[in-house]
């Protein structure tokens, strides 16, 4: 259990910084994507691993499960898919406007 | 407790609706409200600040959870200085945008500012780390939509860069989130400074790898090289009033960066020594060169601001790494002046820019207006650069005053003297090209004259450069109070005692611990 949930973060931030250092913003977009994924499954382990067991207190249960994180990575979805949403919006205009999708500078035209 | 701690978040989170929902169509109703809401902010400001001038530190639960459980705002002494400077610097920027029309060439200016205020103000006031990045995004997302204001191309090439880089940024504060609360179980910043203080210096793997991914998030916010490469495009593709109320946010990073590493890995907490002197001073260093070899170096007024800008930070951060009360001192006083300088700056390239048609450092004919931007150009690369009378001298003072006597001496007296006199060559290049060649060259016959930029903006940027001649009268009580607030961050009992001992919901918080 331990070794799955850490290798699929270390899988998942892997390919995502590969994307991300792709410099086009299709990959740049999806590498981030990826890289929130790998962080909100961080966020989950970082309140230890429990199987089945209930978050809310009741009268006959005696393993809990930390129920801070899973409100962290609620927050951290929804923020992470709003600004998603933003990036894929601006790529498209800046795409658009000069048909160029590099995330980085282009040197101009006429200089080494 | 008192409810007014949470008016300078709740106000502009009310207000950005409104403006949106009801004023949609119409500028003059916008800008009202616009200017009415952020003076109201000032006045709240200033109470808030008076209220904290006397070092107590005013705390507020929301939904009256008791500390470690629930989120809470703090303002002390540093928090409502802060607060009260975003305010003071809005007004400025908020009067330049009405006066030159920016906030009418695109849609929902005032909306988004309004929001942007929110973002910032709870993140100078709140008192937990997770809710920290709920605001780090909040002020973000604000600046994302502020950012590509008026569009164009290459403002949405910039923008895209501007909001990659801060993604990339927010991924890493959540890793650092997550590394801290599985070392400690708490994102409260009092109840972790106290359980920090617990750890075994033996066992300090996890907690180090934390402090250190936050310092990175903390440096990316404030432009330290290596991490600086999405300010100069961003800031000088922007529009003049938004890039000069970001002026403001790189200061929340140098805000974020004291706040934690007095409050919760201070230097002398044994799993985190070493990281300001070995890594922080020199990375600082490198930036202050950098940032003024940029200004000599730019082909365009707004790189030439946004470089300066760095360099500024870059001075910010030398003095907070030193990481005495002395140096916090004077890293407050610099904030203040570094803020309103930069402020100045970008909205007097707007100046140039409306009175000539571009920014580009050539000989070209007078522009509108010249007289006058002149002026204020003047006053405004004396205050950056550091020379006397203004503020920016008597701050670089008080730096190399923190410097003396320390082992560091010679690094930070060799890069700080010798960088400025760099910055003074490219501001006195800037500025003779800029308005004193130009009267050696003619109108052409097809040009167009460009229009005189409205009074409105003279009177803004105007405002700005006299707070800043302000901020140097009274430097005497400025860094007064800056000292106190330097002395109450380092003995920091008042400030855990107030968050950590005050009842609310869970009544004994000391008691039941989480964990």
């Amino acid at each position: 259990m331990e070794l799955l949930v850490a290798s699929a973060i270390g899988i998942m931030t892997a390919a995502g910084l590969y994307l991300v250092l792709r410099l086009r913003t299709f990959p740049v977009i999806l590498g981030i994507s990826l890289l929130t994924y790998a962080v909100n499954v961080f966020l989950f382990a970082s309140g230890r691993l429990t199987v089945g067991a209930s978050p809310v207190l009741r009268d006959d249960v005696t393993v809990y499960t930390d129920p801070l994180p899973q409100a962290l990575v609620l927050t951290a979805i929804v923020i992470s898919f709003g600004m998603t949403a933003v990036v894929v919006m601006i790529g498209l205009g800046a795409f658009l406007g000069s048909n160029d999708d590099h995330v980085d500078d282009q040197p101009e035209e006429g200089k080494p | 407790m008192t409810h007014w701690l949470i008016a300078p978040v709740v106000l502009p989170a009310l207000l950005a609706p409104f403006i949106v929902l009801a004023a949609r169509y119409h500028i003059g109703i916008q800008r009202a409200f616009s200017v009415a809401g952020v003076l109201a902010l000032i006045v709240i400001a200033a109470g808030l600040a008076w209220q904290a001038s006397d070092g107590s530190v005013a705390i507020y639960q929301l939904g009256d959870w008791a500390a470690p459980f629930g989120i809470i705002l703090v303002g002390d002494s540093l928090s409502t200085l802060m607060v009260l400077l975003t305010a003071v610097l809005a007004l400025c920027v908020l009067l330049y945008a009405i006066g030159s029309g920016w906030d009418d060439r695109g849609r929902h200016f005032h909306a988004l500012f309004q929001f942007q205020l929110m973002g910032i103000m709870g993140a100078f006031l709140t008192g937990d780390l997770f809710n920290l990045f709920v605001f780090f995004e909040v002020l973000l997302i604000a600046s994302y939509g502020l950012m590509i204001h008026a569009g164009g191309t290459a403002r949405l090439q910039a923008g895209v860069q501007y909001v990659l880089f801060n993604l990339i940024g927010s991924t890493l504060f959540l890793f650092a989130l997550g590394s801290i609360y599985a070392e400690t179980g708490t994102l409260n910043m009092a109840d972790l400074a106290a359980r920090v203080a617990l750890i075994d210096p033996a066992e300090t793997v996890g907690i180090r790898v934390a402090s250190v991914l936050l310092l990175l998030v903390f440096a990316i916010k404030a432009a330290v090289v290596p991490l600086h490469f999405w300010l100069p495009s961003s800031y000088a593709e922007a529009p003049a009033p938004v890039a000069a109320l970001f002026a403001i946010m790189t200061k929340v990073g140098a805000y974020a960066i004291i706040r934690v590493y007095t409050l919760v890995f201070p230097p002398e907490v044994e799993v985190t020594a070493g990281l300001h002197d070995l890594w922080l001073l020199p990375a600082a260093l490198v930036s202050l060169a950098i940032g003024m070899i940029g200004v000599l170096a730019a082909k365009k007024l707004d790189r030439l601001v946004a470089f300066s800008v760095i360099g500024s930070m870059a001075m910010i951060m030398v003095s907070i790494s030193l990481f005495t009360p002395t140096s916090i001192a004077a890293a407050l006083y610099y904030v203040v002046h570094s803020t309103l300088a930069g402020a100045a700056l970008f909205l007097i390239s707007d100046l140039v820019r409306t009175g000539r048609g571009n920014v580009d450092l050539t000989t070209q004919a007078p522009a509108a207006g010249a007289a006058l931007t002149a002026a204020l150009f003047f006053s405004g690369a004396i205050a950056m650069a550091g020379l006397p009378p203004l503020s920016g001298f008597l701050g670089k003072l008080l730096v190399l005053d923190a410097a003396y006597g320390t082992d560091k001496m010679v690094w930070v007296w060799v890069i700080v003297l010798s960088s400025s006199l760099i910055s003074i060559l490219g501001f006195a290049r800037a500025g003779s090209i800029l308005f004193w060649k130009s009267h050696s060259v003619e109108h052409g016959e097809d040009e167009l004259v460009m229009p005189r930029p409205a009074n409105l903006s003279y009177v803004a940027v105007g405002g700005l450069i006299g707070l800043l001649a302000l901020h140097t009268i009274f430097a005497g009580q400025v860094h007064g109070y800056t000292t106190r607030i330097a002395a109450n961050l380092f003995a920091p009992t008042a400030y855990m005692e107030a968050v950590l001992d005050t009842p609310g919901k869970l009544s004994k918080p000391k008691t039941e611990e989480a964990h």
